[in-house]
């Protein structure tokens, strides 16, 4: 589904992301663990170009998304994308942060965009928080609607970015929960995190990144029970 | 000494009654004073929507992708760039001298004249705080706009737009008032506004203190009532942070 070829990023001199091939198969949910610093983050946001790759291609579904060519809102339509800082846009009301990008892009009507919209909010218990504006919910809550503003675009596949990192503990289970429901469904999902019960449960296979590289991949029982690398089981001795 | 106050005092009466109400003169200040807020308000109008564009370009540009570069866009900033440096670094009043005598020096409408060097000079300034409003907000935001799909300018125009011009409020607000105030310096070059019927009367009456006076509490009535208005418009454009 996505193919990433050869994939170097750097920032000036810093070499972030150093020659990562890796495919991602429809259905799988990959969870992607490393120290803080590894390229976890840069990784997943070259995969819908929010941070443009230095060299390397990155197909998704037989389209070469790296080709100045390709039309990226096009290909980000079928991405969706949760952030750890959640990014709910601050001066709209929640049932338009869920409606603007399917209406906008034509996706759909305003009228089935808000049907939409119920139906999304309902699913996550917040339909009475449609006409509130983002500062007035809690972590949990926007995290939760940013989940359901991805998918109102009926993405393909779903990227989070530390998704539960900038919450209060108590409100995680609340944001995981949704994730579990989205994992069963089918949704493919690549999911930097640093829940390990998470990747644990709901994983198919889980990569270990640091200092730019993927130094190791397993699936998660595997990948948890008889870590190989030494890095790897230095990093789990500290998490665990 | 009490005795030159007393008389001071009693001559401000009929002063100010010369200047303003013998041979109908208040017609004249109201006159001006139209003048003086047609002229804001066109000169405003052209700032904003000049500043917008300029701010939008700068922005666009410095926000291009690394290795993507827009020639055309790069030709675009560079004019941007001499534009704001040029109407910035130049007093205003020398700038009203060169519209009104060097490039329409034939021109009879001093008005007209005053709106198109205000307005230029006000874009320039606007344009400066437009570009600071949109880089005050946050990246994420525009970066949740992209990633679901949405392209360039359907995200400036619905998310970042709005939440810079909440933010650059209070600075365009202090530009709207000191064009306000800068549509005095059109006397110079002749436009018949505030200023100048004050003067004219000035001399006619060979008394400047009433009508300067006057026209001064007229201006700084108008600026309060803006600035009311200014507070107003920035308390309901909080809505969205009421928690």
């Amino acid at each position: 589904m996505i193919d990433v070829k050869n994939l170097s990023k750097s920032f000036g001199d810093h070499l972030v992301l150093d020659n990562i091939s890796e495919h991602i198969h429809p259905g799988e949910k990959v969870v992607v663990i490393g120290p803080s610093g590894s390229g976890k983050s840069t990784f997943l946001r070259c995969l819908n170009l929010l941070e443009t790759p230095s060299a390397g291609t990155i197909t998704f579904e037989n389209t070469v998304i790296t080709d100045p060519k390709t039309d990226i809102n096009a290909m980000r339509r079928q991405m969706g994308m949760v952030f750890q800082h959640f990014n709910l846009f601050a001066n709209m009301t929640i049932r338009k942060n869920i409606t603007l990008a399917p209406v906008r892009t034509k996706l759909m009507s305003q009228g089935e965009a808000d049907e939409t919209a119920t139906a999304l909010l309902r699913r996550v218990g917040l339909e009475d928080k449609a006409d509130a504006y983002p500062a007035q919910l809690s972590g949990g809550q926007k995290q939760r609607i940013a989940i359901v503003r991805a998918l109102a675009m009926k993405p393909k596949v779903m990227l989070f970015d530390e998704p539960t990192s900038a919450l209060d503990p108590e409100m995680v289970g609340e944001v995981l929960d949704v994730m579990k429901e989205l994992a069963n469904e089918g949704m493919t999902m690549v999911v930097v995190t640093h829940e390990m019960g998470f990747a644990r449960e709901v994983g198919s296979r889980v990569l270990f990144m640091d200092g730019g590289h993927i130094l190791e991949q397993n699936s998660p029982a595997e990948f948890f029970a008889a870590p190989k690398e030494a890095r790897t089981i230095e990093f789990l001795s500290k998490v665990l | 000494m009490i005795e030159g106050i007393a008389l001071w005092l009693a001559k401000l009466g009929p002063r100010f009654h010369r200047a303003f109400i013998e041979g109908n003169r208040w017609r004249l200040y109201l006159k001006g004073l139209g003048a003086t807020v047609e002229m804001t308000a066109l000169a405003l109008c052209m700032g904003i929507a000049l500043g917008v564009v300029v701010a939008v370009i700068r922005t666009a540009h410095d926000q291009q992708r690394p290795g993507r570069h827009n020639l055309l866009l790069g030709l675009l900033n560079v004019v941007c760039k001499i534009y704001t440096t040029i109407l910035r670094g130049t007093p205003m009043m020398v700038q009203l001298l060169i519209w009104a005598f060097v490039i329409f020096k034939t021109s009879r409408n001093m008005i007209a004249v005053g709106i198109i060097g205000l307005g230029i000079n006000s874009g320039a300034y606007v344009a400066e705080i437009v570009r600071g409003g949109l880089m005050s907000v946050d990246v994420g935001q525009s970066e949740a706009g992209r990633s679901l799909g949405l392209n360039y300018f359907d995200t400036m125009r619905f998310i970042v737009i709005p939440q810079a011009f909440k933010n650059i409020l209070p600075s365009l607000g202090n530009e709207f008032i000191t064009l306000f105030k800068d549509t005095s310096l059109v006397q110079a070059i002749g436009g018949a506004e505030l200023a100048y019927y004050a003067s004219t009367i000035g001399g006619n009456t060979f008394d400047c203190m009433p009508p300067y006076i006057g026209i001064a509490v007229m201006y700084l009535a108008i600026v309060i009532g803006l600035t009311w208005l200014q507070g107003k418009l920035e308390r309901r454009l909080r809505q969205s942070d009421r928690r």
